[in-house]
């Protein structure tokens, strides 16, 4: 399992000489301009600048979003809430492939093509049937007795979203919102489809992009893969318990 | 400043009472209605968001599958069903269909079983479980674009880790030219898969097994059950919800593969390892077919469509009923 991971950091430190010569053992001397070149160049930064702000854009506006929409759906008897629900969950099977065409053509004459909402907004559409869905569930299990006492004392409904569920959500609030970050910072397709402009490039399209441009440099390219690894690695390793507890929510649930 | 005869709305006595009315059956209609546009507002921002970027284009991709259309202004030469009947004698898409078949039976037959195991492996008490499960679900969080672009150095003729590691152990004949090859492509595109996608089932069945109550097993145990039977009669069926839905994920991921083909291959060598989507984004984005990409696309989703309806109907419905076998309600 790890074998390709440890091999790809390795060939990082080799020069694309060694490992030609040498592809299985340590590298003989410990190069370290490979990934130093690559840190030192704006680009990359640019790159992990941009993903980081289309995942955090997607993310504040899926969850905010769906958790209204999972507050009405947990909280209200309203005339269509089944059929409306359905919709949602139907909306879980809709492949992105299918909407790809017509989405393009849709941003392209909403002039939001090379515009990081280009990208923020699909996301959120599409990323909203798993979060209410999930939400929804969470929502559920905050006893009524709780709404019936905040509305005794005064509270809207908006106000006991606000004040007391959102606040006894944060779990819930924070798998979703974990699901949503490691989805756009995964994504490929939609970007590649909306960025012309190498400006705004997120951190997939820039790895394949580096790719192509240096696919002659092995060792070169073996580092930026792994510097590319290093951040959505890393967010596991912090998030792995709400990520984990997220899909497996999500997948039992739906 | 507050009136001293009138009282304050939000700090008098009747706070957050309605007004006491007249006529009982109308203010209850006006309730009603005053809850409904609460509860619809609070819909209105998904309701928004989705109709805009989900569904209109999904309409969109059915309506533009009935015309010839290169995607400049909009669609007018219609053509009927044209694209459908050319779609079914079209020999690059009955391939995609054979070879969606090939993974799903693939995926089925070899990786959920893998990822069970495992997860069976993974469920007993044994030391440095919590790494091995970290190790294991780690490629899941790598984006697929990163994951092939990998694999396909890994794969590299000649040059690559995989030959050179079969040249040093001395199996030089057994490398080859993997992704470049007709006749290996699907079979290294399906050990890359297993590699991104194993342990996200696995931790899926990790996650059921949790919910097997320990009496039951136990209970067996004393009984005499072996091992095997104990997986076999106890374990298995009450896994069965967990392992029906990451079937269900395992088909619909199969249909709907793109990214992975897409950076290792683009579908090649001469469209023998190409997906449904890779198909339509060639004729959609490369060729300006955009009329028949969207009927691929309408065929796409007509696909993934039926399938889950029927597992739906036929398979799924079974964990609605019965109290042992569902998952529901457990909450967490």
């Amino acid at each position: 399992m790890a074998v390709p991971l440890v091999y790809a950091a390795l060939s990082g430190f080799k020069s694309t000489d060694e490992l030609s010569r040498n592809p299985v053992g340590l590298p003989e001397s410990w190069v370290t301009s490979n990934y130093t070149q690559i840190l030192g160049s704006g680009d990359f930064w640019r790159l992990i600048g941009n993903s980081t702000l289309i995942a955090v854009g997607t993310t504040v506006l899926v969850v905010a979003v769906s958790a209204l929409s999972a507050f009405s759906f947990a909280r209200f008897a309203f005339r269509g809430r089944e059929v409306l629900f359905t919709l949602f969950t139907m909306g879980l099977m809709f492949p992105f492939a299918v909407a790809a065409l017509p989405l393009f053509l849709l941003l392209r004459s909403l002039g939001l093509l090379d515009n990081p909402l280009g990208v923020i907004l699909p996301q959120a559409a599409f990323g909203l049937p798993m979060t209410i869905i999930i939400l929804r569930g969470f929502f559920r299990q905050i006893p009524g007795e709780l709404e019936e006492a905040a509305t005794l004392d005064g509270c809207s409904s908006f106000g006991f979203f606000w004040r007391v569920l959102l606040p006894m959500a944060r779990p819930a609030l924070g798998t979703v919102s974990v699901l949503a970050v490691v989805t756009s910072w995964n994504n490929f397709f939609l970007p590649l489809l909306v960025f012309t402009d190498a400006q705004w490039w997120t951190l997939p399209i820039g790895v394949q992009q580096f790719q192509g441009q240096y696919s002659a440099e092995y060792a070169k390219v073996f580092a930026y893969l792994v510097l590319a690894m290093v951040p959505a690695l890393a967010f596991y390793s912090v998030a792995e318990r709400q990520l984990v507890g997220g899909l497996t929510a999500g997948a039992t649930k739906g | 400043m507050t009136s001293t005869f009138l009282p304050d709305k939000r700090t008098g006595p009747d706070a957050g009472l309605p007004p006491p009315a007249a006529d009982p059956a109308r203010s209850r209609a006006r309730r009603r209605a005053l809850n409904w546009l609460t509860a619809t507002g609070f819909q209105l921002p998904a309701l928004v968001l989705f109709m805009g970027l989900v569904l209109l284009p999904m309409l969109f991709a059915l309506y533009a599958a009935f015309f010839r259309w290169g995607g400049f202004g909009m669609p007018s030469e219609y053509i009927g069903g044209e694209n459908f009947t050319r779609l079914f004698q079209d020999e690059v898409f009955l391939g995609d269909l054979w070879r969606c078949l090939v993974l799903v039976v693939l995926s089925l037959v070899l990786q959920l079983p893998f990822a069970l195991a495992m997860a069976v492996l993974l469920n007993q008490r044994m030391r440095g479980r919590a790494v091995y499960r970290m190790l294991f679900f780690a490629p899941y969080v790598l984006s697929e674009a990163i994951t092939g672009i990998l694999f396909g150095m890994i794969f590299a003729p000649d040059d690559g880790f995989a030959d050179q590691l079969l040249g040093r152990i001395g199996l030089e004949g057994l490398g080859g030219e993997w992704f470049a090859d007709p006749s290996t492509v699907m079979a290294t595109l399906f050990l890359v898969m297993t590699w991104k996608y194993f342990g996200f089932h696995m931790m899926l069945y990790l996650a059921g097994l949790q919910a097997v109550p320990r009496e039951l097993t136990e209970a067996a145990l004393i009984d005499g059950a072996g091992p095997w039977q104990r997986f076999r009669n106890v374990t298995l069926p009450l896994l069965a919800p967990t392992l029906r839905i990451s079937v269900f994920l395992s088909v619909i991921g199969s249909i709907q593969l793109f990214d992975l083909v897409w950076v290792t291959t683009a579908g090649g060598p001469d469209h023998h390892s190409e997906t449904m989507a890779v198909t339509m984004f060639q004729y959609g984005f490369k060729r300006y077919q955009v009329g028949y990409a969207s009927a691929i696309s309408v065929a796409m989703f007509g696909i993934s469509l039926v399938f889950a309806l029927a597992y739906q109907r036929f398979v799924l419905r079974r964990d609605l009923e019965g109290a042992t076998t569902t998952m529901r309600g457990d909450g967490k």
